[in-house]
């Protein structure tokens, strides 16, 4: 499977890691299955989600967990944010290059409400207690759900994260904003309009996210690899750095209506054709302009 | 939700060693974990499925499964999410054959 | 419930907090402590410029005042739902007052908060729940989505949510639930600087969340998955 967005979590972790490294933990004949959505007759999987264990990347020992966005839409239970959560205390105890998170998440699970909540803010926890004992987690986002919710922010929180122009990067999905604000707020069904406002390109040239990728594994597998050998770099001078950056981000677009002002603002002359632009050749026009 | 299962004798006893899950549990789609059951001479299939009211259409499905492929020791589960019965024997035959390819030893 | 009212019973030597628009800052005396206060009131949407303020107050104390512990002081509707902030990056703008939190706690901060009002995910997650130890007053509520805009979206009946809402934890909005699930770790009443100082005390620097949830039974599975996962 060459396409990240086309695999599912269990093919993203042969086409990212190095061949017969890969050790699941908690694989789908433990059974660990939601007893939540039982409660409400929907269908559960064995491994509620999200594909957990070891491996190697590049040489890189890692510990790396996949979420499979085609189940409840990648959203994050009890179970799941447990496994992701457990394998993180694991990384306390074993060495590690750093841990690898192919997310891709509707964010909390509706259906496991307070459950989901609490779940979700214990991987953003133990992703931000990771960052400061000195390990590097490093996130994917380039799948067909997108990554929002409280899982948008532990994506935020990640040391770095490498998408591709499919992925996308918020905090409240464009129909929830189109529900709670009517369509003038946000037209969700406008999808040039939602590239423009959480997709990959945006995102990377607004500085959230670090590498922008082609949709195809051995490309987020090599990004992946430069990522986690970019270390580690929490402290108060990083943070105040980026209180800085964030700052002047919001001085200098917080009037702008499109992510078009915004590109236009960042040096490129016609923003029409970001979204036209080759990968590589964005990346490259863009190490002049990036605004972090 | 409705569980089902069923049972199949009378077929070669399978080798393999590892379990191996196939497919997603999303909208028209399921998966199916197999494994070795070292003491056993049949083969189960444990089914939960969101679609209720068609035990008829999945114990055809099941049998002809097993008549195409006569594993046993071999037990089959299946979280199952609305898929058509093409989709069902599509995924159980790619399940056999990733049980039984060369990675099952 | 007013913060002014909470701010006078939980710092019974004093406090110089002022609310600018939506974001409440200062500094208040509880006992011989000194805390730094940050958080919101009017259930305020926390959009990007609120988050940085937060953020802001957080690195300001590490900054000038080691060790000194951080309140937070919650009333929030939730985050904003405006296209605007998507564009800017809030996520990004949420997951940096996270990171911050963390920060301080492991430069020696202890971090407390306390839902006086309400609080909705997206604007309690980098705050309230990154805390030591997070409490509530008996009368709040915790949530993640209004039950109308849940069935939308998962298209479960707003009846049969509504319904759950009254009986199961899972689903049920008062923070008792939270205390049951180990999110929340009590409610707070009576004597609050006498809480506050307690928590103070009390209040461990690692996530044990799960291990409170397991005990009182309110979520039974993640500790114990969790374990799984890092020991198998």
């Amino acid at each position: 499977m060459q396409s990240y967005y086309e695999a599912t979590a269990r093919e993203r972790i042969v086409g990212i890691l190095d061949e017969g490294s890969w050790r699941e933990i908690l694989p789908p004949t433990t059974r660990t299955l939601s007893p939540h959505l039982a409660a409400l007759d929907l269908p559960a999987a064995f491994d509620d989600g999200v594909v957990i264990g070891s491996g190697a990347l590049d040489n890189l020992p890692v510990l790396l967990a996949s979420q499979e966005g085609g189940f409840m839409g990648g959203a994050v239970g009890e179970i799941q944010g447990a496994k992701i959560v457990g394998l993180f205390e694991r990384a306390k105890a074993q060495r590690v290059a750093g841990i690898v998170l192919l997310l891709e998440s509707g964010g909390v699970r509706l259906q496991e409400a307070n459950a989901g909540l609490i779940a979700v803010s214990e991987v953003i926890r133990a992703i931000c207690a990771a960052r400061v004992r000195g390990t590097p987690v490093v996130a994917a986002i380039g799948g067909k759900f997108g990554c929002f919710g409280g899982m948008g922010i532990a994506a935020g929180c990640c040391t770095r994260i490498v998408m591709s122009e499919e992925g996308r990067l918020g905090l409240s999905g464009p129909e929830v904003i189109e529900t709670a604000r009517g369509v003038e707020e946000f037209d969700s069904l406008d999808r040039a309009l939602v590239w423009r406002t959480v997709g990959g390109k945006h995102r990377f040239l607004l500085g959230d996210c670090a590498m922008l990728v082609d949709d195809r594994q051995a490309a987020f597998r090599e990004a992946l690899a430069r990522a986690l050998r970019a270390g580690e770099n929490l402290s108060l001078e990083s943070v105040q750095h980026e209180q800085q950056i964030l700052e002047e981000r919001l001085a200098r677009f917080g009037s702008h209506t499109d992510g078009e002002d915004i590109w236009r603002d960042l040096g490129f002359d016609k923003p029409a054709n970001v979204p036209l632009l080759a990968t590589d050749a964005l990346v490259a026009l863009s190490q002049q302009t990036r605004a972090a | 939700m409705e569980r089902l299962q069923f049972r199949f004798d009378g077929g070669r006893r399978a080798t393999a060693v590892n379990s191996c899950v196939v497919g997603v549990v999303a909208s028209g789609n399921l998966e199916v974990l197999v494994e070795p059951t070292q003491a056993s001479d049949d083969c189960t299939i444990d089914i939960s499925t969101a679609a209720n009211g068609f035990g008829e259409v999945w114990h055809a499905v099941m049998a002809d499964f097993f008549e195409r492929h006569r594993l046993v020791g071999i037990r089959i589960s299946i979280n199952d999410a609305g898929a058509t019965p093409a989709i069902v024997a599509l995924r159980l035959d790619q399940a056999i054959e990733e049980f039984t390819g060369p990675d099952s030893r | 419930m007013e913060w002014d009212s909470v701010a006078k019973r939980l710092f019974d030597r004093g406090h110089d907090i002022v609310a600018t628009g939506d974001l409440l800052s200062g500094t208040g005396h509880c006992g011989d402590t000194t805390f730094a206060v940050v958080g919101s009131t009017n259930h305020a949407e926390i959009g990007v410029e609120l988050t940085l303020a937060m953020a802001r107050r957080v690195i300001e104390t590490m900054r000038e005042h080691p060790n000194r512990p951080i309140l937070f002081l919650i009333d929030t509707q939730g985050q904003r739902l405006r296209h605007r902030d998507e564009l800017l990056g809030i996520h990004h703008y949420m997951a940096h007052l996270a990171q911050c939190v963390e920060l301080a706690r492991s430069r020696g901060h202890r971090v407390l908060a306390l839902v006086y009002d309400q609080a909705l995910s997206g604007g309690f997650l980098a705050s309230g729940m990154m805390a030591d130890l997070c409490a509530a007053l008996p009368g709040a509520e915790i949530r993640v989505m209004n039950l109308a805009a849940m069935a939308r979206v998962t298209r479960l009946p707003e009846e049969r949510l509504t319904a759950l809402a009254k009986t199961s934890p899972v689903f049920a909005p008062g923070a008792v639930n939270y205390v049951q699930m180990g999110a929340v770790d009590a409610l707070w009443d009576g004597d609050l600087a006498a809480r506050l100082a307690a928590a103070l005390r009390d209040a461990s620097s690692t996530d044990t969340r799960r291990e409170l949830g397991r005990a009182r039974g309110g979520r039974e599975l993640a500790a114990t998955i969790a374990e799984r996962a890092a020991a198998e």
